[in-house]
């Protein structure tokens, strides 16, 4: 049993080191230039030697992509709320979030660009439109999937519609959206970067075109490994999260 | 008389569920609606909290004229409906939370939960108890509503034979201390014997009263649960009889 949570812990590392030594010696037995494909060792480097410029546009990134991800879920939990009271709205709403995520990110950045300019507005709003519709999604759909036991209980203690939504219904659904905050808070610096690369002074996505124009595809590949770290620390923030509000969540998420 | 139902009749989904249903409670009496599935039974008790609406009929307590939600019924569900995401303290309080009563509430609550066999249990998610704890948990919640008259719906059906036959003993020394009228939903014979004043029995869809039995006896227990054999062959007799099969003599 012990050998078993052991190995369940250790794979992962086993094979990522197993995929980094094989990319290690490929680049060193086949000669592969480093403006094709730097080796990892190379990317250490230049991670380690533009580790306060990442960190700066880091930042920015990291910034934009909390803002983002504040507002998806107000507009989640809100949009939930109505969508679920109102069925009429639900069958109005709905439709148009899917048409959101139909439009290509690449397209809609410019747009935004062009109505917002060249502040952190149309980041934000990119980070909106890539994050709002898992959270708000997974929230209606947990709101249309109470048990409607639990609301007949609350009701026939007296409770009225809002309180049975205060009650039961916004409660019983936390764990539906979280959720869908965790593929949000996964896709929110995803969707800075996008917005930054379109048009922007500032930010990871500002910083890995700079470095792909000039060929150096070893900080384009210390900066994709620090929005994977960063976006992986945006999925944690939402589990540690869970884990401290949700302590009855604890082991079945 | 404490609770009155006159020509209650229900349909769901053009079948008739309740017909014409009368029957009346006394203040503190403790009155089971028995009968088969299909009765009609947890219906009943759904009218009276007004989670649906009766097609035609009256309800009364205390001679006023009760008509959609009301505060007058506690009601406890088959399952026991506690909040995942609420401690058992918490989910007790449930009237509190409501009714903007929660200080009140949560001192009484701590007060009954050594008497409901919860002590220590007061921080502990749903998850954490066994069935008949969480039961009693779902029964003291119940039991807190400010409501005069219990609606109990098979509180016990969910659970094993041993923890349904401890519940009932518990209940049956916790009716004394809480003197409420209470009305049980049951489709187990002794279960009705053994807690009730007066037995209702209700036939097949749709629903009616087609015989009713007092049980006098105060002093109450399993030696004397297991020597109603008369009773539990009457009770036999009247259901089968209620619903047209006869009674298999």
């Amino acid at each position: 049993m012990q050998m078993k949570t052991y190995g369940k812990n250790v794979m992962p590392a086993v094979v990522t080191g197993g995929i980094l030594a094989v990319w290690q010696l490929a680049v060193e037995i086949f000669r592969i230039p480093m403006y094709v494909l730097p080796s990892p060792v190379q990317v250490m480097r230049a991670l380690a030697e533009e580790r306060w410029v990442l960190a700066g546009h880091g930042a920015v990134t990291v910034g934009e992509a909390l803002v983002g991800i504040g507002i998806s879920l107000v507009l989640a939990v809100v949009l939930g709320v109505v969508m679920d009271c109102f069925p009429l709205m639900r069958r109005g709403i709905y439709p148009i979030l899917v048409v959101t995520q139909t439009v290509p990110m690449i397209v809609m950045a410019p747009i935004l660009i062009i109505y917002m300019g060249f502040g952190m507005g149309p980041k934000i709003l990119t980070v909106v439109l890539m994050c709002f519709f898992p959270a708000a999604v997974s929230f209606s759909d947990g709101l249309a999937q109470v048990d409607g036991e639990y609301v007949n209980l609350v009701r026939s203690y007296g409770a009225g519609k809002w309180a049975a939504y205060r009650l039961v219904k916004i409660p019983a659904s936390i764990p539906a959206l979280i959720s869908g905050l965790k593929v949000a808070a996964t896709y929110s610096i995803s969707g800075a970067v996008v917005g930054e690369w379109i048009g922007s002074q500032r930010g990871l996505g500002y910083y890995l075109l700079r470095v792909k124009n000039g060929y150096m595809l070893d900080k384009v590949f210390a900066c994709v490994a620090v929005i994977i770290f960063l976006s992986l620390c945006m999925n944690g923030l939402i589990r540690l999260y869970q884990y401290k509000a949700l302590p009855y969540l604890r082991g079945k998420l | 008389m404490k609770l009155k139902v006159n020509g209650l009749t229900f349909s769901y989904e053009n079948r008739k569920i309740l017909d014409n249903l009368e029957f009346s409670v006394k203040e503190g009496e403790f009155v089971s609606l028995l009968g088969p599935s299909g009765s009609g039974k947890s219906t009943i008790l759904k009218l009276l909290t007004g989670v649906l609406v009766p097609e035609g009929g009256q309800i009364t307590v205390d001679g006023r004229d009760i008509g959609g939600m009301t505060e007058l019924f506690a009601y406890m569900p088959q399952n026991d409906l506690l909040f995942p995401w609420k401690t058992i303290l918490e989910n007790v309080c449930l009237y509190g939370y409501v009714h903007g009563s929660l200080e009140a509430v949560r001192r009484e609550a701590k007060e009954n939960f050594p008497l409901f066999g919860l002590s220590g249990y007061e921080d502990r998610y749903p998850s954490e108890l066994s069935g008949g704890m969480r039961q009693r948990a779902a029964f003291l919640r119940t039991a807190l509503c400010r409501a005069d008259i219990l609606l109990l719906d098979e509180p016990f059906g969910a659970l094993d034979v041993i923890t349904r036959g401890e519940m009932q003993d518990w209940l049956i020394t916790m009716r004394r201390k809480l003197n409420r009228t209470v009305v049980l939903v049951t489709h187990d014979m002794d279960e009705a014997i053994y807690l009730s004043d007066r037995i209702l029995i209700l036939n097949e869809s749709p629903g009616r009263i087609v015989g009713e039995l007092v049980i006098e006896e105060k002093e109450r227990g399993r030696e004397w649960l297991y020597g109603q054999g008369e009773l539990r062959k009457e009770i036999h007799s009247r259901i089968m009889a209620g619903s047209g099969k006869g009674t298999g003599d």
